[in-house]
């Protein structure tokens, strides 16, 4: 089956992540071979989760694991008064 | 990871409480980023993320081990996120009404043709990044849940749908929907800050 565009716009995500079955696939492929268009939209979209899986782009706040593991440390001390007390 | 965890699970269970430090560092990112998503709010955010991973200690003897650790404790995040977000919207409002993913918007992707040609360094730009940050804030809360979890976090379809409370196949169209959002909202900026040169196959850029 010869597929247009928008279909495979409609899969590109799912041909992203594999799961698409191995006919579609093929497809897809096919048409990637000859339709720039379509391989620059997977292109783009593939690089934006690059971008978004890299840890530069999502930053914690400066100084967010001291804190967290600060507090968690006051809880155990406080955990361990309460379990002394019983 | 998984039998590691599972031990060090055990250990602090009975009474190694200083590994919980440990057990939680790989997960601290994790963690913020799924309350960011949410309460949109970095204040908010981190408080949030204290809040989940004391109720994580609080409530360890209680995870099953049929779950990931990742999956429960993302789910507590949520919880509260959505806590933090009915409080931030006022009594009045008792429960947030999940948006339901209508047909309405327009999902199809922006065509690019010379994308391709755009050097890698151009995602090492700082701008980029950016604009990447300010598309997904700016996502509806449904999309940016689903996109946060499975490509920020990582978490495959079924933890996604079980971390969220919906079924698979809305994390596969959220997802969908969220990257072509998302896709459409980039090309453009490309477009304008890429340098203008002549590409590999002698096209404008």
């Amino acid at each position: 089956m010869k597929l247009d565009c928008k279909h495979v716009w409609e899969n590109i995500s799912e041909y992203i992540d594999g799961s698409v079955d191995a006919k579609l696939r093929e497809d897809i492929e096919r048409h990637l071979e000859h339709c720039e268009i379509c391989s620059a939209i997977l292109d783009s979209t593939r690089n934006i989760l690059v971008l978004t899986a890299d840890d530069r782009t999502f930053e914690l706040p400066v100084g967010y694991s001291e804190r967290l593991h600060e507090r968690l440390a006051r809880e155990m001390e406080s955990s361990e008064q309460d379990s002394t007390k019983e | 990871m998984g039998t590691n965890e599972t031990g060090l699970i055990a250990r602090i269970v009975a009474g190694e409480k200083e590994l919980f430090h440990e057990l939680i560092r790989p997960f601290e990112r994790m963690v913020y980023l799924t309350l960011f998503s949410i309460v949109k709010n970095e204040t908010e955010a981190e408080d949030g993320a204290q809040e989940t991973v004391i109720s994580a200690y609080r409530h360890l003897a209680s995870f099953r081990g049929d779950a990931k650790f990742s999956t429960w404790l993302t789910s507590i995040a949520i919880n509260e996120g959505r806590k933090r977000l009915r409080k931030a919207k006022g009594a009045a409002e008792e429960s947030i009404e999940e948006q339901a993913e209508g047909h309405e918007g327009d999902f199809t992707p922006a065509p690019l043709t010379d994308w391709r040609e755009i050097p890698l360094e151009a995602l090492e730009r700082k701008e980029l990044r950016e604009a990447l940050r300010v598309a997904v804030a700016e996502l509806p809360d449904i999309y940016r849940q689903v996109f946060t979890l499975r490509d920020l976090e990582e978490l495959n379809v079924e933890e996604t749908a079980e971390a969220l409370g919906i079924n698979p196949g809305a994390v596969k169209v959220r997802l969908h929907r969220a990257r072509m959002m998302l896709q459409k909202r980039l090309v453009p900026f490309l477009k304008t800050t890429a340098p203008a040169r002549r590409g590999f196959f002698g096209r404008a850029l």
